[in-house]
């Protein structure tokens, strides 16, 4: 049978969904088999961030007292507000898919606009934070000379040591780490925004909402990484 | 014949005929309980436990990724395919990172002792 055969065959059954594509043979496949793909795509996100929590690892378990040293540097009540901030989002996130299947239009917009305004929220934080680190000398790698007035700023166990030679070694996988997660929040932004556009037009309802399941699931996995970056870099160093 | 369109599909195992919708109680206990693991792992590393408080951190972690990934992720209400896809993936990765920090850790002793052989030069 042709495939324009199949999609008259599929026009003559009751209801057929304008977003079934062709090669479906029911929304409810089409919904399982997308998730499917969403999942192996959130299972390779897992394994190449794993790369950057094995140098992490490795360099940490190399320069300890460096690291306990160089998270001095990092204000836990900026990690703390925007692991508050993220996980609100991912709330809202959930929450959007929620909408959707029960086909409330009105919180559906309502909540894509709440997660993408978090996710803003998350980004405003981290280039306050990165702004302030790179006013006052704290670079990656060699680039790394810390201002005499951030130096003051650190806490007293701190300031009574040397400024260690290898300080870059910790901020390299800084803001490689946060960095590459920020690139994540801003990928998602773009994401949301879209889905803004056609949750705005009326596309998703009860019957087809794949796009906003599918994009939450990768948001749950920003706020899942971050989950293990804030520990990781803020409190423990 | 009547084509298979708003059938529920026989594909994945034990997929259910509609979707699982997560109750605000379930999606609401799901956020709380993470802030509060956020609460409770930033006053931990405020006490020194030595090399504890990475095993502390970490552990919170884990079991907020795991809020999130069965109830946030509704990885619960999945079929069981998503589940191994996801926990292999998640193995792996966990097997990465272990073995290399292992290996690492293992000769540190070694380095160390080296390093102490070398005779310090004046500056």
């Amino acid at each position: 049978m042709s495939g324009d055969a199949a999609r008259e065959a599929r026009a003559d059954a009751a209801a057929p969904s304008p977003y079934l594509a062709h090669h479906f043979p029911s929304m409810a496949a089409q919904l399982e088999t997308s998730k499917l793909g969403l999942w192996l795509f959130l299972g390779s996100e897992v394994l190449f961030f794993s790369g950057l929590f094995t140098a992490y690892g490795v360099f940490r378990a190399n320069h300890w007292a460096l690291f306990h040293y160089a998270h001095h540097f990092l204000d836990w009540r900026m990690g703390a507000l925007n692991t508050v901030v993220l996980v609100s989002s991912s709330l809202t996130a959930a929450w959007s898919v929620r909408s959707a299947q029960l086909g409330d239009r009105r919180g559906l917009l309502r909540n894509l606009a709440l997660t993408l305004v978090l996710a803003s929220v998350f980004l405003v934080v981290k280039y306050f934070e990165y702004s302030h680190k790179l006013h006052n000398g704290v670079g990656w790698g060699a680039a790394c000379h810390p201002s005499a007035e951030i130096l003051a700023s650190l806490p007293d166990a701190a300031r009574a040591l040397p400024v260690p030679r290898d300080l870059g070694v910790f901020f390299s996988v800084y803001y490689v780490m946060t960095g590459l997660h920020g690139i994540h929040v801003l990928v998602g932004m773009g994401l949301y925004l879209w889905l803004l556009t056609r949750a705005s037009r009326g596309h998703f309802g009860a019957g087809y909402y794949v796009p906003v399941d599918a994009v939450a699931l990768y948001w749950h996995l920003v706020d899942l990484i971050w989950i293990f970056l804030f520990p990781l870099l803020y409190l423990i160093g | 014949m009547r084509p298979t369109v708003n059938q529920p599909s026989k594909h994945g195992a034990g997929e259910p005929a509609a979707p699982h919708v997560m109750s605000p109680r379930a999606l609401l206990g799901t956020a709380g309980a993470l802030l509060a693991l956020t609460a409770f792992t930033v006053a931990s590393s405020r006490v020194n436990l030595g090399e504890w408080n990475v095993v502390v951190a970490l552990a919170v972690a884990c079991t907020k990724a795991t809020l999130v990934a069965l109830f946030f992720m509704h990885l619960r209400y999945e079929s069981r395919v998503q589940a191994v896809v996801v926990g292999s993936a998640v193995l792996f990765a966990v097997l990465f990172v272990a073995f290399v920090v292992f290996d690492t850790t293992q000769y540190q002793p070694d380095i160390r002792e080296a390093a102490e052989r070398i005779p310090a030069k004046a500056p």
